[in-house]
C-alpha cells in the first residue's frame, strides 16, 4: 500500500477524533463566533451575548478576520478552514461597514462547506444587562429552549421562513430524546413586525401553578433583544439539501405487521396458519404387497372419504 | 384563539403562530414588546399542554418525558457514515457459519497453576515463561530454537499487518475508513467524505519532466541527458508565419489576420458612430474652405503658390512666370 495509515496514538486523540467523526444520529451543532476587520460596539456587544446564550456549545474568536466575506466566491474559505478546525457547523459572522452597518451573518455549513447564509442588520438592540428582574429566574446555561415565532411572514416570506430554520437550528440546543420537565426554563420569541424586520427577545420562563397538571407560564424578558433586519441571504444548493435531509435507513422504523393494540385488550395479534395440506400426507399402511387394484380401489375410496370430509367442514 | 391555529413542534419545542397579525404596528418600543410576550406566552402555553400531557417517568430531578422527533427537517451537519465492507474474516465466518464468542479475559494458565490474562503483560502461554525447548531429532545442530520461535512470530505478525493494510485499503475504496485512520499522505480531516489522492499519470509526469528540462538559458540544449529520457515533444516555439504575397488562399490569411486585428481595434469604438464633435468640425472648415476659396480666389492662389516658389526659383530668375504676381515674387526673391 502506498499510502501509510495514521492513527491516533494516545486514548485522548482517538476520543477527540471519534468525537468529530460522523455519526447516525446527531445530537447538536457547534456554533462559531467571529467578526470581520471593523466592528462595532453594538456588535461586539451582540456576538457575546449570543456566546453567553451558546456557552455550553460554542467557540469565540476574538481577533479581526480580514479574508471572511462569506457571500462573495473565494471568501468563504478560511471560515470553512475555521469551521474545521473547532468542528462548528454554524456560525455567526459580524461586521461593521457604512454600507451595511452592524451586520450579522449567520449561516450553516455541511460537511464543512458552506450551506446556507442570512444576512441580518441588528437594531435597537437591548442588552442583557439593561434588564431588571429576579436574578433566581435568570435561565441555566444549557438549557433546552421553547421557541414562539408569531406572524404570518415566517410562512409566506421566503427570506423570513428561511431565518426562521437558521435561528431554529442556531438556538434549539442539543436535540434531545429525554425532557426534564423541572428544567424548563427559556423562551425565544420571534416576531415577523414587518416583511423583513424581526423582533427577537429571550425570555425567562416563570412556571406558575394553575391547579391542574399543567401550570401556567410566565414570559420574564431577560434580553437580549433586539430587530434584525435581512438583507442578503443565499438558500442551500437543491441536491445538498436533500442529501444533506438524509436519515439513516438503519434507523427507520419496519412496520409490525399483524399487531394491533387496543385500550381494553391490549396486544392484539393475527395469525394466519398455512394451508396443512392434508391431503398430500403418505399414508400410515401402504403396504406392499396390496394388489394393485386393491390399491387402487383403496386409495379411490379414501380419497373420496376425504374430500366428503372436506365438505362437510366447508358446509359447516 | 383556538389551539388548532398554532403549529406545533413538541420535539423542538418549538409554536408557530402563522395567523396572528397587528391589529396596528405598536408605535414605542415597551408596547411592541408587551404585545409580543403576551402572544409569545399563549404559544408556549400551547406548547407546555402539549408536553404536560405526555406520559412521564419521576425522576429525583423532575419528571422525565419523552419527546417525539422533531417535524421541522434541519440538515445534518455531516454526511451519514458509510458502513464500512466486510473483511476477509468476516466474509469467510460468515460462509463457514462460525460465530463470534466472547472469550474470558482471564485464562488459568496450567504451567504456573494462577490465573493469568489471555493477552498482554504476564499473560498465559508466553514464550518468555519456556526457559527450555526440548531437541527433536529432526531440528539441525547449530540453529538457536529461541531465536527461530522469535522470527516466527514475527512473521506471523507482519502477515496479519498485511491483511490488517489491505482490509483498510478495500475500506478506502468505498469511502468507508474507520474515523481513527487516517491516510497519512493526504492527512484529510474526518469528514466522511474522505477520498485517496489521484495518481499522476505518466504521461503528466513526462510533461512536467520535459518543461523543467526546458526551462534553461539554452532550452535544455547542452543538458546531460538521463538514460531512457525522450526529447521533448515540442522543441520549438509555437510560431508561424503566413505568407505576405498576396493570393487567395494561404496567402489571403495574412490580409485576415491584420483585418482581424483591425476590425477589433475599430469595434472597439463603433458604439459610438457618429462623433458629433468631429462631424461638426469637418463640417466648419469645409465651409470655411469653401467661403474662402469663394472670396479671394486670387489671394488664395498666391498663398497656395508660396510654398511652390522653391522649386520655381530658377525659372523665376529667368522671369517667366509669376508675372500676374509681382508683390509675392519680390518676397520670395529677398528670401
Amino acid at each position: 500500500m502506498s499510502l501509510r495509515i495514521k492513527t491516533p496514538k494516545t486514548g485522548r486523540a482517538k476520543r477527540e477524533v471519534f468525537k468529530r467523526a460522523p455519526k447516525l444520529v446527531e445530537t447538536g451543532k457547534k456554533t462559531l463566533i467571529c467578526h470581520g476587520t471593523k466592528s462595532s460596539n453594538v456588535l461586539n456587544a451582540v456576538l457575546t451575548e449570543i456566546y453567553h446564550l451558546k456557552k455550553d456549545n460554542a467557540v469565540k474568536y476574538t481577533r479581526k478576520n480580514d479574508k471572511i466575506r462569506p457571500f462573495e466566491s473565494g471568501g468563504e474559505t478560511s471560515l470553512e478552514f475555521y469551521s474545521l478546525k473547532t468542528d462548528c457547523s454554524i456560525f455567526v459572522f459580524g461586521s461593521h461597514s457604512k454600507k451595511r452597518p452592524d451586520n450579522l451573518v449567520i449561516g450553516r455549513t455541511y460537511d464543512h462547506h458552506i450551506y446556507d447564509l442570512v444576512e441580518v442588520g441588528v437594531e435597537n438592540f437591548k442588552s442583557m444587562k439593561s434588564f431588571s428582574y429576579d436574578k433566581k429566574l435568570a435561565p441555566m446555561i444549557g438549557s433546552k429552549p421553547f421557541f414562539a415565532f408569531i406572524g404570518e411572514g415566517f410562512d409566506n416570506i421566503v427570506e423570513l421562513k428561511h431565518l426562521k430554520e437558521v435561528l431554529l437550528d442556531l438556538f434549539r440546543g442539543e436535540a434531545v430524546t429525554n425532557l426534564n420537565l423541572a428544567g424548563l426554563d427559556r423562551v425565544y420569541v420571534c416576531t415577523a413586525v414587518s416583511s423583513n424586520k424581526v423582533f427577537f427577545t429571550h425570555c425567562a420562563l416563570r412556571l406558575k401553578r394553575s391547579g391542574t397538571i399543567v401550570p401556567r407560564m410566565e414570559l420574564v424578558e431577560v434580553g437580549p433583544s433586539m430587530d434584525l433586519v435581512v438583507r442578503r441571504h443565499r438558500l442551500p444548493d437543491e441536491s445538498l439539501k436533500k442529501e444533506s435531509m438524509r436519515t439513516a435507513p438503519e434507523l427507520a422504523k419496519k412496520k409490525e405487521k399483524n399487531v394491533s393494540r387496543d385500550a381494553i385488550q391490549g396486544k392484539i395479534g393475527k395469525i394466519y396458519v398455512p394451508d396443512q395440506k392434508v391431503g398430500d400426507t403418505a399414508l400410515p399402511n401402504k403396504a406392499k404387497g396390496v394388489k394393485r387394484e386393491r390399491r387402487e380401489a383403496k386409495n379411490k375410496s379414501e380419497s373420496n372419504k376425504q374430500e366428503s370430509k372436506k365438505q362437510k367442514q366447508d358446509s359447516e | 384563539m383556538a389551539q388548532q391555529q398554532y403549529q406545533i413542534d413538541l420535539g423542538n419545542l418549538m409554536a408557530f403562530d402563522p395567523h396572528h397579525q397587528f391589529p396596528s404596528i405598536p408605535s414605542s418600543r415597551e408596547e411592541l414588546a408587551k404585545e409580543c410576550l403576551q402572544q409569545g406566552t399563549k404559544l408556549v402555553q400551547a406548547v407546555a399542554d402539549a408536553l404536560f400531557s405526555l406520559p412521564s417517568t419521576e425522576n429525583p430531578d423532575g419528571p422525565l418525558v419523552q419527546l417525539p422527533p422533531p417535524t421541522t427537517k434541519l440538515p445534518r451537519e455531516k454526511p451519514l457514515p458509510k458502513p464500512s465492507p466486510p473483511t476477509k474474516w468476516e466474509l469467510f465466518a460468515k460462509k463457514k457459519g462460525i460465530q463470534k464468542r466472547k472469550k474470558d479475559k482471564i485464562v488459568y494458565d496450567e504451567q504456573t497453576g494462577s490465573w493469568k490474562r489471555r493477552h498482554g503483560y504476564d499473560r498465559v502461554n508466553d514464550d518468555k515463561d519456556v526457559p527450555i525447548i526440548e531437541a527433536k531429532m529432526t531440528d539441525e545442530p547449530g540453529g538457536d530454537p529461541f531465536a527461530k520461535r522469535q522470527a516466527e512470530k514475527k512473521q506471523r505478525v507482519e502477515k496479519h499487518e498485511k491483511h490488517r493494510l489491505h482490509n483498510l485499503k478495500q475500506a478506502a475504496k468505498v469511502g468507508a475508513l474507520p474515523s481513527h485512520v487516517q491516510l497519512a499522505a493526504t492527512s484529510l480531516p474526518i469528514t466522511g467524505t474522505q477520498a485517496a489522492p489521484r495518481k499522476v499519470s505518466k504521461d503528466e509526469l513526462q510533461n512536467v519532466a520535459g518543461m523543467a528540462a526546458t526551462a534553461t538559458a539554452s532550452g535544455g540544449k547542452f543538458d546531460k541527458k538521463l538514460p531512457g529520457e525522450k526529447p521533448p515533444k515540442h522543441e520549438k516555439k509555437y510560431r508561424k508565419f503566413l505568407p505576405v504575397v498576396e493570393g487567395s488562399g494561404m496567402g489571403s490569411l495574412e490580409k485576415q489576420q491584420t483585418e482581424k486585428v483591425l476590425n477589433k481595434l475599430i469595434s472597439k469604438n463603433s458604439h459610438e458612430i457618429l462623433n458629433v464633435e468631429k462631424a461638426v468640425n469637418m463640417y466648419n472648415v469645409k465651409k470655411d474652405k469653401k467661403r474662402k476659396s469663394q472670396q479671394g480666389r486670387p489671394s488664395s492662389t498666391a498663398s497656395k503658390l508660396k510654398p511652390n516658389k522653391k522649386p520655381n526659383k530658377k525659372s523665376f530668375k529667368k522671369g517667366s512666370s509669376n508675372k500676374g504676381n509681382p508683390s509675392s515674387s519680390n518676397k520670395g526673391k529677398s528670401r
